[in-house]
C-alpha cells in the first residue's frame, strides 16, 4: 500500500494543495488570491517535482488501478505545466476585463483539474479513466462560465457541461459494454479479451464497446465529428481559461486515448484504425476549411485545435512506438505554440483595456508592435508547419511514423490537406504585416511574466528549439516504449 | 410463504402508489405517493437480498431526491392542469413508446434466458457468507481505494463549482456585526442638545 501510495505523489500533492488552498481562500477572501495563485503554481511544480521518484518507474499501484510509467510521467510534466502557465496569465485579464479580480477558486480548480488529468493519463482501469475524465471536465464547465456577469461566458459553460454530459454517457455506455463482454476493467485483461477474439467471428458487444468508447474520447478531444461545441465554448470562456482548454485537457485526452488504445484495445487495432484514421482526416480537413471564414481569433484558434488534433491522431493511428513517441512529440510543440498563441491575444485590449477578439483588430501591428507581431507570427508560421521552426519537425515525425506503419494514402492526404491549413494562418500574418493599422495599436501591459512567457514560447518554437529536438526525441521514444 | 405474501404485498403496494403517482391531481400527493412508491421497492430490494441498494432507495431517492422534487413542486408556480391538457393528444405516442420498450425487455430477457449473450465473468462475483453491504465495503475502501477518493474529489470539484457559480456577495443588505454593536458605548449613539424654544433641532 505504502508503495502505491509513493506512486501516486503528484495527485496527492495536488489534491492536498487545492484542499489546503480552499481552505485558506474561504477565510482569507479574494485579498488572498494573488498568494494562492503562487502557491498553486508551486503546487504543480512540487507535484512535478514528485514525478522524479516512484511516480515516473514505479509500475502498477493499487492492483493495476494506477500506471505511473514514463508515458504518464511525460504527459504529466506537460498539463503540469499548462496549468501553471494557465494560472499565472488569469489575474490581469479578470482585473482589466470584469474589473473585479480573480476570485481564488480559479487556481483551486485548476489544480484539481490537473490531478483529473493526470489520473486520465496514468489510468490502468477503466473506472479511473472515467473518474479522472469526469474530474477534469466539472472543473471545466465552472471554469468556462467563470465570469458570472458575461453572458457569452454562462453559454460556453451551459453548452459545454449538456454536451459533456452527453459524451460522458456515450463513454459510460461503451464503458458497460466492454466491462460486459470483458469481465473486467483492467486494460490488460480487456486487452485479453480482444485477443481471444477468433479469426473471422465477430463480438458484437466488444465492437460497439470500442466503438462508443472512442465516440465518447473523440469528444473530449473535440474531433471531427465530434467537435461541435469547440468554437462556441472557446469563444464564450475568458481567454485564459480557453488557452487552458487548448492546451492541458487536450494532451489529457489525447493521452488517455494513446492508452486506451494501445494498452486495452491493442489486439483490436485493425477495427479503431479504422475509427482513428476517419476521425483524423475529417478534423484535419475540416479544422483547415471550416477556419478560413472565420473572423473572430479565439474562434480562430479553436479550429486550429480541432486541425492539430487530426495531425495528433495520425501518429495515433500508426500504432507503434514511433507513432507514439511522435504523438507526444507534437503534443509538446502543439502546448507551446498554442499557449503562445493565446498570450498574444491576451495582449490584445483596445484603448480602454477591453478585449478585442477581431482578426481586423491585428492590422498593422507589425509597426505599433512589432515585438509582439513577430512572437505571433512565428507561433502562426509554426502552426501552419513552416520550416525550420518547430511545428514542421512536429508535423514531419507524426507523418513518418504513419509512413513506417504502411498508411500512405493517410500520410497523401493528411500533407495535402496541411496546405489548406497553413492559408488560414498565414493569413494572420498577412493582416499583421501587410494590412494598414487602425489606431495607435495595443496598449503594452508591461507585465513581466507573460511578457516573458511569451519569449520562452517563441525562442522554444523558432530555430533555436532544435537544440532540444535530441533530447526531447530521446525523452519521447522511451516514454512511448513504457506502453510496448 | 412469509416472503411470498410480503413480495405480493409490497408489489402490489409499488404498482398502486405508482399509478396513483401519475394520476393524483394534487402534485404535492402524487410526490408523496412517489415516495411510498420508493419505501416499498426498497422493501422488494431487501426480499432479493440487495441490500445495499435497498438503503440507497430510502436514503438517495427518499431523502434527497423525493424532497428535493416536494420543495420544486411547492415553490415553482407550475400549473399542473395546463401541463397535462396534452395527455390525450400525446397519448398514442405515449403508447407507442411504452409498446417498444416492453417489447425490448422481452427480447433482452429472451436473448439472455437463450444464452446467446456471451457474457464476461463479474469483476468481483458477491461471496456467499458476506452481506453485500460489507462486501461492497471492502471492495471500495481496498480494491478500488483510489477511485473511491478520486469520486470524492469529483464532489468537491461540483460543490466548488455550484457556489462559484450561484454565490454573490450582495451589496445594500445589513448583516448584524454583533462584535459593533457591542462595542458601541452611549456617548457614541446619543447627543444631548438643549433646544430654545420654537427653534427645533437640526440633525
Amino acid at each position: 500500500m505504502t508503495d502505491s501510495l509513493m506512486m501516486v505523489l503528484p495527485e496527492e500533492i495536488l489534491s492536498i494543495g487545492s484542499i489546503v488552498l480552499m481552505l485558506i481562500a474561504a477565510w482569507g477572501g479574494q485579498a488572498s488570491t494573488r498568494m494562492i495563485s503562487w502557491v498553486a503554481v508551486a503546487v504543480l511544480a512540487g507535484a512535478m517535482i514528485a514525478l522524479l521518484g516512484p511516480a515516473s518507474s514505479g509500475g502498477v499501484a493499487f492492483d493495476g488501478l494506477f500506471r505511473a510509467d514514463g508515458f504518464a510521467a511525460f504527459s504529466k510534466v506537460l498539463i503540469y505545466g499548462a496549468t501553471a502557465v494557465s494560472i499565472l496569465l488569469a489575474p490581469r485579464f479578470f482585473k482589466q476585463t470584469s474589473g473585479d479580480d480573480l476570485r481564488p477558486e480559479y487556481p483551486v480548480l485548476l489544480l484539481l483539474s490537473a490531478c483529473g488529468m493526470g489520473m486520465m493519463v496514468s489510468a490502468g482501469d477503466l473506472l479511473v479513466l472515467y473518474v479522472g475524465l469526469e474530474l477534469q471536465s466539472l472543473a471545466a464547465y465552472v471554469l468556462a462560465s467563470f465570469m458570472r456577469r458575461d453572458t457569452r461566458s454562462a453559454e460556453a459553460g451551459l453548452k459545454y457541461f449538456v454536451l459533456g454530459a452527453l459524451a460522458s454517457g456515450i463513454l459510460l455506455y461503451g464503458i458497460s459494454l466492454v466491462y460486459g463482454f470483458s469481465g473486467s476493467t483492467l486494460f490488460p485483461q480487456i486487452a485479453n479479451a480482444y485477443a481471444g477474439i477468433a479469426p473471422g467471428t465477430h463480438n458484437f458487444g466488444l465492437m460497439f464497446g470500442l466503438v462508443f468508447v472512442f465516440a465518447g474520447l473523440a469528444f473530449k478531444m473535440s474531433a471531427v465529428p465530434f467537435h461541435m461545441w469547440t468554437p462556441d465554448v472557446y469563444e464564450g470562456a475568458p481567454t485564459p481559461v480557453t488557452a487552458f482548454f487548448a492546451s492541458a485537457p487536450k494532451v489529457a485526452a489525447v493521452g488517455l486515448a494513446v492508452r486506451v488504445a494501445v494498452e486495452a484495445m491493442g489486439p483490436a487495432v485493425d477495427q479503431w484504425r479504422q475509427i482513428v484514421i476517419f476521425a483524423s482526416l475529417a478534423s484535419i480537413i475540416f479544422g483547415a476549411v471550416a477556419a478560413i471564414g472565420q473572423t473572430n481569433v479565439k474562434r480562430l484558434l479553436a479550429y486550429s485545435s480541432i486541425n492539430n488534433v487530426g495531425f495528433l491522431l495520425v501518429g495515433l493511428a500508426a500504432g507503434t512506438q514511433a507513432g507514439v513517441a511522435a504523438v507526444l512529440f507534437y503534443l509538446t510543440v502543439y502546448v507551446v505554440m498554442t499557449l503562445g498563441s493565446f498570450l498574444v491575444v491576451l495582449q490584445m485590449r483596445d484603448a480602454d483595456g477591453q478585449p478585442v477578439e477581431t482578426l481586423a483588430s491585428l492590422s498593422g501591428m507589425s509597426r505599433t508592435r512589432p515585438g509582439l507581431a513577430l512572437a505571433m507570427a512565428i507561433f502562426m508560421f509554426s502552426l501552419a508547419g513552416i520550416p525550420p521552426l518547430l511545428g514542421f519537425n512536429a508535423k514531419l515525425a507524426v507523418f513518418n511514423a504513419a509512413m513506417a506503419a504502411g498508411l500512405y494514402p493517410l500520410a497523401v492526404v493528411g500533407f495535402v490537406a496541411s496546405v489548406i491549413g497553413a492559408y488560414y494562418y498565414l493569413r494572420v500574418v498577412k493582416v499583421m504585416y501587410f494590412d494598414e493599422p487602425i489606431g495607435d495599436g495595443f496598449p503594452k501591459s508591461g507585465d513581466i511574466v507573460e511578457g516573458g512567457l511569451i519569449t520562452v514560447a517563441a525562442v522554444f518554437v523558432s530555430p533555436v528549439g532544435w537544440l532540444v529536438l535530441a533530447p526531447l526525441g530521446l525523452a519521447t521514444m522511451a516514454a512511448a516504449g513504457s506502453l510496448f | 410463504m412469509i416472503q411470498a405474501f410480503a413480495f405480493y404485498l409490497f408489489a402490489i403496494i409499488v404498482i398502486a402508489s405508482a399509478v396513483l403517482t401519475i394520476t393524483a391531481r394534487n402534485p404535492v400527493h402524487a410526490v408523496l405517493w412517489l415516495i411510498l412508491a420508493f419505501f416499498n421497492a426498497a422493501g422488494l430490494m431487501v426480499l432479493v437480498g440487495a441490500e445495499f441498494i435497498a438503503m440507497l432507495l430510502v436514503i438517495v431517492y427518499v431523502g434527497a431526491v423525493a424532497v428535493l422534487f416536494l420543495f420544486v413542486v411547492m415553490m415553482l408556480n407550475i400549473d399542473f392542469a395546463e401541463l397535462r391538457a396534452g395527455f390525450v393528444r400525446y397519448a398514442l405516442i405515449g403508447l407507442a413508446f411504452a409498446v417498444a420498450l416492453a417489447a425490448e425487455i422481452m427480447i433482452a430477457f429472451g436473448a439472455w434466458s437463450a444464452g446467446t449473450i456471451e457474457l464476461g465473468r463479474r469483476a468481483a462475483p458477491t461471496p456467499d457468507a458476506v452481506p453485500n453491504i460489507e462486501a461492497l465495503g471492502l471492495l471500495l475502501y481496498s480494491r478500488y481505494l483510489f477511485v473511491f477518493e478520486g469520486a470524492g474529489l469529483v464532489l468537491l470539484v461540483a460543490m466548488i463549482g455550484a457556489i462559484v457559480l450561484t454565490h454573490r456577495e450582495r451589496s445594500g443588505v445589513r448583516p448584524q456585526n454583533i462584535s459593533r454593536q457591542v462595542k458601541r458605548r452611549p456617548q457614541d449613539a446619543t447627543r444631548n442638545t438643549r433646544p430654545t424654544v420654537g427653534q427645533g433641532i437640526e440633525l
